[in-house]
């Protein structure tokens, strides 16, 4: 989508503010309450330039004059930032993440700050405080979260493409609930700086689009080495559709772990995968049966690292220096506990979950024991991955869930992020790409997992599957 | 029953880095409120800490120069705990696997000892908190300002020891430039863990840490204090409370803050927007070759050049003193060929420096670095006496005015008329008018009377206002009064 | 690590901890989830991990350092424009009873 109208914009038979106020429009009605915040105004003047400099021919970028959305935990300098929280308030970043100056850098034009599960926590994009993000396929579903604003503006035609988070599956699995591509990048390769930090060791931005190529355009803008952020790995931008066309071709040997497809799995995601097996064989693909043992601890070890990291990582929201603070005549602690109360439910209990397992006397049974089978969970992938190019897995053992179906079981939602958590705790590339439809019309979708930076080969298997296996339907209202 | 203290010491020294430690604010303290401070040291949403090097190479500095072993791979940790000027809830700093384990610091007190350290590590400061009437204000200037913490073993003994301890600590630290150890602007601040047992047991008692005390003396005071306070409780019967006192300088008290049965719960863990501290070999080298001579050697060179223990000892005590004492000497390492290369005994320098320096400055109360004066006005006066031009006595008279108005010797001497008279024809005739004025003695003198001798050196003297060289004098006196 | 039966008691104790008001509501509530949670936790006990390094980063890479050099720094008045509270260019807080450096238990 974004290189055809990148085509159009270049060759002037449309003009970004045309582009703009079309999804401008859209946004208007939509249904889906996907936008926190629409820059009107700031976009129209963003897609202005971009096509002054379109007319200029110079520094043009397939990014330029495109309208993107941005989910609301990215920093917009200027522009309220609020991670779907009431602590918040009406807080205005002083600065731009870098991702988000490189996009505007590339001359995008930045539509809005995108829905989500209040902080990155969720897998339904009911916890925002601003109200459930519905399901652009069917409203009476869940989008998938976290960034479930960010995948419910790329079917709904809110956006040409989105930036969202992943911390545990937070881009993969509303991409698969809505049937929009979603990647999470190698954990370094996009600057995590300006991104308000979930969990610090696992979270990575990246792009959800229509089609493989759109994420891989988003990807090329994002991408690369920043000072401003000690993780980030030292590599240089580079561009991933062109990459990605180099790898296409070749034919890999590609493993399926055993351990998905034990219980639980709904039996239309399992025949889908199959049918996208199939598929991929028929290209040239071997596939191979491999085992990644220690997959059934990754929830665990999740649930007590991202906890107790983010325990830490929001303690800053203490209604001293931006946000809310709690009024009446109150005492520090009571200014602390009362401001802090205004976090969401499922906030409270991952802080409390995550203070207690760093606490003393727990942190050892815990925090390092979590962190020790990450290591064990991180080096099922690197025996893996000595004997296959890559893995295929579903995003998800179903497709989405009734609106409210899980919600009191936090259990439950949990395991839900079974398949896509691994992937955080090892660092790891993956994609997910949609294989089809259930039999209520719900999208399912299929990962594929790379070994680090090899983003390149997966979204060229992702974009292999959108040629020959399934794809699905974009319609932006063109 | 006879007691014996046990003290460890736990130092924060900031270092001397331009910029903060995780972002690039001004660590100048002189600035106005809230005028160092950016989105990352007021923890805005978003923002990551990027480690400054120049105070990882500072911190290295610091471990070489405390004999530490360097980890060549340490971990940052968060500590956690709300406090309104800790801006992101918790602090960077090192937990179980710091920067530098296991070093030493020799000093001087009643004995010569080795104190051993436990650990040194980096982390950031936090912000300043000032108390008004009904509420408290926030200035972050000082947030991710880069600290080492030195954290001593249980070796000291004394309120003495722990003064030489922390003296020569400091002296180290602004030996080899990586912090200013200004105490009263906080740059070098003190806890001290304080327990007593009776002496010859192989238990430590109940400690109480007593925080921030901002200068020597009262961190003597303070733990002289506090060990007496714990005999007398422990005497009586009573157990000592472990917990966390402060220093009442007034009132020469600690007293007692809060009791550690409300203990913290920290909840340290690595810092995940971190990577693990990986020292280069390289820096280690760069940091050991660039090292300044440190106190201990100092004082090894003063000794070999002939200046005793004790003074050695006391002119190393401190950096300023000791380049001064190098200037003065033209013996330095950089300034081996000083403003003027001709020799001047260090012996006559550290005669000056011991005797007339400290005693000036003591009677002042004043430490031993805290004064003004050229150390080429006190060579060219070390010459001036050594050359004849004055005598010792004047000499102490100049050294004073140059003490208190920092004016250059020569002038002194030629401003107050102090010039030693050599000249044999005034001296002559000087001598002649006094044994003209005192013919009886001279009568009594000749008839065998030695003793006058000492009678008429004193009137000539006195005839000359002092001025006159006593060398010349007696020896155109004895021909004279032989006449 | 023996079976955690998060009370309500504990979970007000960790929420004091995490500076958290609660309703009752809530308490009870984290109390059973949370009990059920680390229960599930539980399985973890199953590996031997004796041997193994904890993972807490993704790349052990060379450490990034920068160099010792000012940047401009926004100035009092625009970091303190985002401030609930500021007083004299200060951020204005609650009388902080307890001593420097801790909260206040």
């Amino acid at each position: 989508m974004i290189l055809e109208l990148h085509e159009k914009l270049k060759s002037r038979k449309l003009s970004s503010v045309e582009l703009t106020r079309h999804y401008l429009k859209r946004i208007a009605a939509d249904r889906t309450n996907s936008y926190l915040t629409v820059c009107e105004e700031e976009s129209l003047k963003e897609a202005t330039a971009a096509d002054a400099r379109i007319a200029s021919g110079k520094d043009v970028t397939p990014l330029t004059g495109i309208p993107l959305g941005l989910k609301d935990i990215l920093c917009t300098n200027g522009v309220r930032t609020t991670c779907a929280s009431k602590i918040l308030g009406d807080y205005k970043p002083p600065y731009d993440a870098t991702s988000v100056e490189r996009l505007k850098r590339s001359g995008a034009v930045t539509l809005g700050k995108l829905n989500m599960d209040e902080f990155a926590m969720g897998g339904s994009n009911e916890n925002s405080a601003f109200g459930a993000v519905k399901n652009p396929v069917n409203p009476e579903y869940v989008p998938g979260g976290s960034s479930g604003g960010s995948a419910a503006a790329v079917k709904a035609g809110l956006a040409a493409a989105t930036l969202g988070t992943d911390t545990g599956g937070s881009v993969r699995l509303p991409a698969a609930f809505t049937g929009t591509v979603g990647l999470k990048p190698t954990y370094g390769l996009v600057s995590r700086y300006g991104l308000v930090a979930f969990a610090s060791s696992l979270d990575q931005i990246g792009p959800l689009g229509a089609t493989t190529e759109d994420c891989a355009a988003v990807l090329s803008a994002i991408a690369g080495h920043d000072p401003l952020d000690s993780t980030s790995f030292k590599r240089e931008p580079a561009d991933y559709v062109a990459l990605m066309a180099a790898e296409r071709g070749k034919k890999l040997r590609i493993g399926v772990p055993k351990e998905y497809f034990v219980e639980g799995i709904e039996k239309a995601v399992a025949e889908k995968f199959s049918e996208a097996r199939k598929g991929l064989e028929k290209a040239g693909h071997t596939f191979v049966e491999i085992s990644l043992p220690h997959t059934e601890y990754s929830v665990a070890v999740y649930y007590i690292l991202a906890v107790s990291e983010a325990s830490s990582n929001l303690a800053r929201f203490d209604g001293v220096r931006y946000g809310m603070r709690a009024k009446g005549d109150l005492s520090l602690t009571e200014m602390y506990s009362k401001t802090r109360a205004l976090f969401g439910e499922e906030v409270k209990r991952r802080i409390i979950l995550g203070t207690f397992a760093l606490s003393a006397g727990y942190y050892d049974a815990y925090f390092k024991k979590a962190c020790q089978v990450r290591r064990l969970i991180s080096g099922d992938f690197s025996e893996a991955f000595k004997k296959v190019d890559a893995v295929m897995a579903p995003t998800a053992p179903s497709a989405a869930f009734r609106l409210g179906e899980k919600i009191a079981d936090p259990l439950k939602m949990y395991l839900n992020d079974i398949f896509t958590i691994p992937v955080n705790l090892a660092g790891l590339p993956a994609i997910s790409t949609p294989i089809g439809r259930a039999a209520q019309g719900l999208p399912i979708g299929m990962q594929f997992i790379g070994r680090h930076f090899e983003e390149p080969r997966i979204l060229a298997l992702s974009k292999q599957v959108e040629e020959e296996v399934y794809r699905e339907k974009v319609d932006h209202g063109f | 029953m006879d007691f014996e203290a046990v003290i460890g010491l736990e130092v924060h020294a900031q270092l001397l880095t331009r910029s903060k430690l995780f972002c690039g604010c001004s660590t100048d303290v002189h600035s106005r409120t809230n005028a160092n401070v950016c989105p990352v040291c007021a923890a805005h949403p978003g923002t990551l800490p990027v480690l400054n090097r120049k105070a990882v190479e500072f911190a290295v500095k610091a471990a070489l120069a405390t004999n530490c072993r360097i980890n060549s791979r340490s971990i940052f940790a968060r500590k956690n705990y709300f406090y309104p000027d800790l801006p992101k809830g918790y602090q960077i700093s090192q937990y179980d696997q710091p920067l530098a384990v296991g070093g030493y610091i020799d000093i001087e007190a009643a004995a010569s000892k080795r104190v051993r350290l436990t650990r040194i590590h980096m982390e950031e400061d936090a912000g300043k908190s000032v108390h008004a009437q009904g509420y408290s204000m926030v200035n972050l200037n000082r947030a991710g300002t880069p600290l080492i913490e030195i954290v001593s073993e249980p070796d000291i003994r004394s309120a003495e020891e722990a003064g030489a301890y922390l003296r020569k600590l400091r002296a180290i630290l602004m030996y080899i430039d990586v912090c200013d150890g200004n105490m009263q602007e906080g740059s070098f601040r003190c806890d001290a863990n304080v327990s007593v047992r009776p002496r010859g047991s192989g238990k430590f008692g109940t400690r109480a840490e007593i925080k921030n005390v901002n200068s020597f003396r009262f961190v003597e005071k303070a733990i002289e204090y506090e060990i007496r306070r714990q005999i007398q409780i422990v005497e009586s019967g009573g157990t000592v409370v472990q917990e966390t006192r402060t220093y009442d300088s007034g009132k020469n008290v600690t007293v007692s803050m809060r009791s550690k049965e409300e203990a913290h719960d920290y909840r340290y863990f690595p810092e995940p927007d971190l990577i693990a501290l990986k020292i280069p070999e390289a820096m280690i080298t760069v940091a050991q070759a660039t090292l300044a001579e440190l106190p201990d050697q100092k004082k090894n060179r003063y000794e070999q050049m002939g200046i005793p223990a004790y003074d050695a000892n006391v002119i190393t005590s401190s950096k300023k003193l000791a380049e001064f004492f190098d200037e003065a000497c033209g013996t330095g390492e950089v300034h081996g060929e000083g403003l003027n290369s001709t020799f001047v005994s260090p012996k006559d320098v550290s005669n000056w420096v011991i005797g007339e320096l400290l005693r000036l400055l003591k009677a002042d109360e004043r430490e031993i670095d805290d004064f003004k004066m050229n150390p080429y006005h006190l060579r060219t006066l070390v010459k001036l006496v050594r050359e004849g031009a004055i005598n010792n006595n004047t000499a102490k008279t100049v050294f004073e005015e140059m003490y208190k108005t920092g004016r250059e010797p020569g002038e002194i001497v030629q401003a107050k008329g102090l010039a030693q008279v050599s000249d044999a024809g005034a001296i002559e005739a000087a001598i002649a008018e006094v044994i003209a004025a005192n013919p009886s003695q001279h009568q009594d003198y000749k008839s065998g009377k030695d003793k006058l001798f000492g009678f008429f050196v004193g009137q000539v003297m006195k005839k000359m206002a002092g001025k006159a060289n006593p060398a010349v004098v007696n020896g155109l006196l004895k021909k004279k009064l032989s006449q | 690590m023996a079976k955690i039966d998060f009370s309500s008691e504990t979970v007000m104790k960790v929420a004091h901890l995490a500076r958290l008001e609660l309703t009752a509501e809530e308490t009870a509530k984290f109390s059973s989830q949370l009990t059920k949670i680390l229960d599930y936790v539980e399985k973890l006990n199953s590996l031997d991990t004796s041997k193994v390094e904890p993972m807490t980063q993704v790349h052990d890479v060379e450490t990034p350092l920068r160099e010792d050099e000012t940047r401009p720094s926004p100035g009092a008045a625009a970091i303190l424009d985002s401030a609930p509270e500021q007083v004299f260019d200060n951020y204005k807080v609650p009388q902080v009873i307890a001593t420097k450096g801790k909260d206040e238990a």
